[in-house]
């Protein structure tokens, strides 16, 4: 990937998918939840995410009442309020993070209350400021996009939108409408870390998406293994997985040892994302 | 104080807001059906035949209209305002939830869905949405806090009886917020054939409006019942308030009635003061819960601070929408009352009226007893008497240290 900074205009999420569409491969998107289990283990497994591989890094912003969650995220998102985690100190992270790494994005994912709270112009300023790309929150449908979409925009962040099963060919245009960044297709109906859709499915949603926007579709919910991610990753732009890192930080024992494991699981799912396209071709 | 404002009915706009409250802060999967479901709503509202089944269950199956009593010895007791009741508790079930019930479960029909879920606290609304599921032979799950079944054991058991799933909430810290999210999860997981009935006036929209609208009977029943009775308006209206839907039910006819005033009163558990309480609109500030935006108990962070209320019904971090919007407006007061003064007004309508109120509504009584003394004799008081106390025998007997047998 390109070495230059920000400065050169084109937005560091762009940027990333047209260098990796140059290799022909799927980007890999990694969730965590920031401060889990604790403030200076989440920053070290920040650090360290872009070394495993990892492309883009979505950031949980931890939040008391995660509805949209399955429950490997709602006890991160209170591993991390536990810990003390806030907005505050998630912004600081990214900052820090962007004092060593230009290059790969970084989008904020999380709920409205926390933003709403903070003040959105004084959020989105903050934010702008430590080096997020974009946004990702699951309570603001395109029918708010005056909320928080469109002030975004203003500062330069995108606001990445989620198609879902559900949204049907009457409902897609307003979702893509005000889109930027990427598209985030939602695989099953349901909460994070619960379930999956079948492969072909998913494949039938994406070729739709694609047919209606130019933005990469990146595709979530359900995907824990190298193997799935492979799988999903020959037909995405980019494949995220969330829970099963998320997990890798429940069973451990030590903070030593969840920053091993999350890093360790998110290498051989950068590995296997790199070589998915090959392996097709060569079969 | 109560000044005169422009009439919701025309609330809420097309995006659900009451001025900047209420709204559709929900996830993308859920959009499309909120959005048919309103649709539906619209739809049946225009519609006699659905206007028909309704009112035909309000009287035959739930037993209203509810009477309006005047409440002869409360009136001696506190020796001002004439206090009338309106007994929503002598509704099927208890309380003034089926109202709503009866409404969503026909619209669920008329979906074609074969599932219903529901949160509950006090399990008032669990029970009435068991008893709606059970009559139309509709499959029902309940979420409830785990804290919460502890302390309303009769109607989890009740629940049971009826034939519905009564799941306990661990997360969080197993209240009503945490019911309600693991609801809107089952929600978007079950999407296809699945109704959720919400059971206040809260939620995204077209919930706060939909269920106002099937509570509104309480209010009109009373402008009908005081004319029959006293030949005039009501000088007041009070009501407890968790989401608000008693209030809500009660209020909504009269806005428009500058001269009835109105008082809507919060939990104030240990005291607004002491941070223990569940008074969102006197002890909160907006934020945006459970698909709306609202008065929310919150820390500086944006994070969600438990409730705290001696009664399960009212033990919410939140409140409905437009309710929000009326306490800006200052169309209706809003009040608390302190767990001690609720259980306190709780004995006296035991005593002086032979009625065993809910520990919800006795945070409305504690507001009578605190006004009623000061007003004259000709002010007439209506107190929503939203439910029966059977559920709190338990909890009332454990705070007067009495040993229950």
């Amino acid at each position: 990937m390109s070495q230059t900074n920000s400065t050169v205009g084109i937005p560091r999420i762009e940027r990333c998918f047209a260098a990796l569409k140059a290799q022909n491969r799927p980007a890999l998107v990694s969730y965590l939840t920031a401060g889990d289990p604790n403030p200076e283990a989440s920053q070290r497994l920040l650090d360290g995410l872009p070394d495993t591989g990892v492309d883009i890094i979505e950031l949980g912003m931890p939040f008391s009442d995660p509805m949209a969650d399955g429950p490997a995220i709602q006890k991160a998102a209170l591993r991390a309020l536990e810990a003390g985690q806030t907005q505050v100190k998630t912004l600081s992270m990214v900052k820090r993070f962007r004092e060593k790494n230009r290059d790969t994005p970084i989008v904020l994912m999380g709920y409205y209350n926390p933003i709403y709270r903070y003040g959105v112009e004084r959020f989105l300023a903050d934010a702008a400021e430590a080096g997020v790309d974009g946004l990702i929150v699951v309570d603001i449908p395109p029918e708010h996009d005056d909320e928080l979409c469109t002030p975004a925009a203003r500062h330069g962040i995108d606001f990445i939108r989620l198609a879902t099963p559900t949204t049907d060919a009457k409902r897609l245009p307003r979702v893509l409408e005000s889109a930027s960044g990427f598209i985030y297709y939602v695989s099953v109906a349901g909460v994070t870390g619960v379930g999956a859709a079948t492969p072909e499915t998913i494949k039938r949603a994406v070729d739709t998406l694609k047919r209606h926007t130019t933005l990469p579709v990146a595709v979530g919910f359900g995907i824990r293994t190298p193997e799935q991610a492979a799988t999903i990753g020959r037909f995405s732009d980019a494949v995220v997985v969330g829970s099963a890192l998320v997990d890798c930080i429940e069973r451990a024992r030590t903070a030593d040892e969840a920053v091993e494991s999350v890093h360790g699981l998110a290498r051989e799912l950068a590995q296997s994302v790199r070589r998915c396209r090959e392996e097709q071709a060569v079969s | 104080m109560n000044q005169f404002v422009t009439p919701s009915p025309l609330l809420p706009d097309a995006q659900g807001l009451f001025g900047s409250f209420g709204g559709r802060f929900v996830a993308e999967t859920l959009m499309p059906l909120i959005l048919s479901l309103q649709e539906e709503y619209d739809s049946a509202k225009q519609d006699p035949d659905f206007q028909r089944e309704l009112a035909y269950f309000q009287s035959d199956y739930v037993g209203r209209p509810s009477p309006l009593y005047f409440a002869e010895r409360l009136t001696e007791h506190f020796g001002g305002a004439k206090i009338y009741l309106k007994r929503e508790e002598l509704n099927h079930t208890g309380a003034h939830k089926i109202n709503n019930c009866i409404g969503q479960v026909l619209l669920a029909k008329r979906m074609g869905k074969k599932r219903i879920i529901a949160e509950t606290g006090a399990g008032m609304h669990g029970v009435a949405t068991a008893t709606v599921a059970a009559r139309f032979g509709l499959d029902c799950v309940v979420y409830m806090g785990s804290t919460d079944i502890e302390r309303q054991q009769p109607n989890v058991f009740r629940m049971k009886l009826l034939g519905a799933e009564v799941i306990p909430v661990t997360s969080g810290t197993g209240t009503l917020k945490d019911a309600m999210n693991e609801a809107l999860r089952d929600w978007v997981t079950n999407i296809d054939d699945t109704f959720y009935i919400i059971g206040t006036v809260a939620g995204p929209h077209p919930y706060p409006a939909m269920v106002r609208d099937f509570q509104a009977v309480i209010g009109h029943e009373t402008r009908r019942q005081m004319q029959e009775k006293e030949g005039r308006l009501p000088g007041s209206l009070i009501a407890c308030i968790g989401g608000g839907s008693n209030a809500m039910g009660l209020f909504h006819p009269f806005l428009s009635d500058e001269s009835v005033q109105m008082i809507g009163v919060e939990a104030g558990g240990k005291g607004v003061a002491t941070g223990q309480h569940a008074a969102s609109l006197n002890g909160g500030t907006p934020g945006v819960l459970h698909g709306n935006r609202t008065y929310l108990l919150q820390d500086e962070d944006g994070q969600i601070i438990d409730a705290h209320s001696i009664s399960a019904g009212l033990d919410y971090p939140g409140i409905g929408p437009e309710h929000a919007w009326l306490h800006e407006q200052g169309r209706v007061e809003y009040v608390s009352a302190t767990d001690d003064e609720a259980l306190e007004a709780f004995q006296i309508c035991c005593r002086e009226e032979g009625i065993i109120p809910a520990l919800e509504t006795a945070h409305a009584l504690a507001e009578v007893a605190k006004r009623a003394p000061t007003l004259p004799r000709d002010h007439l008081m209506v107190v929503n008497l939203s439910g029966r106390g059977d559920k709190d025998m338990m909890s009332v007997a454990h705070y007067l240290g009495d040993k229950f047998q």
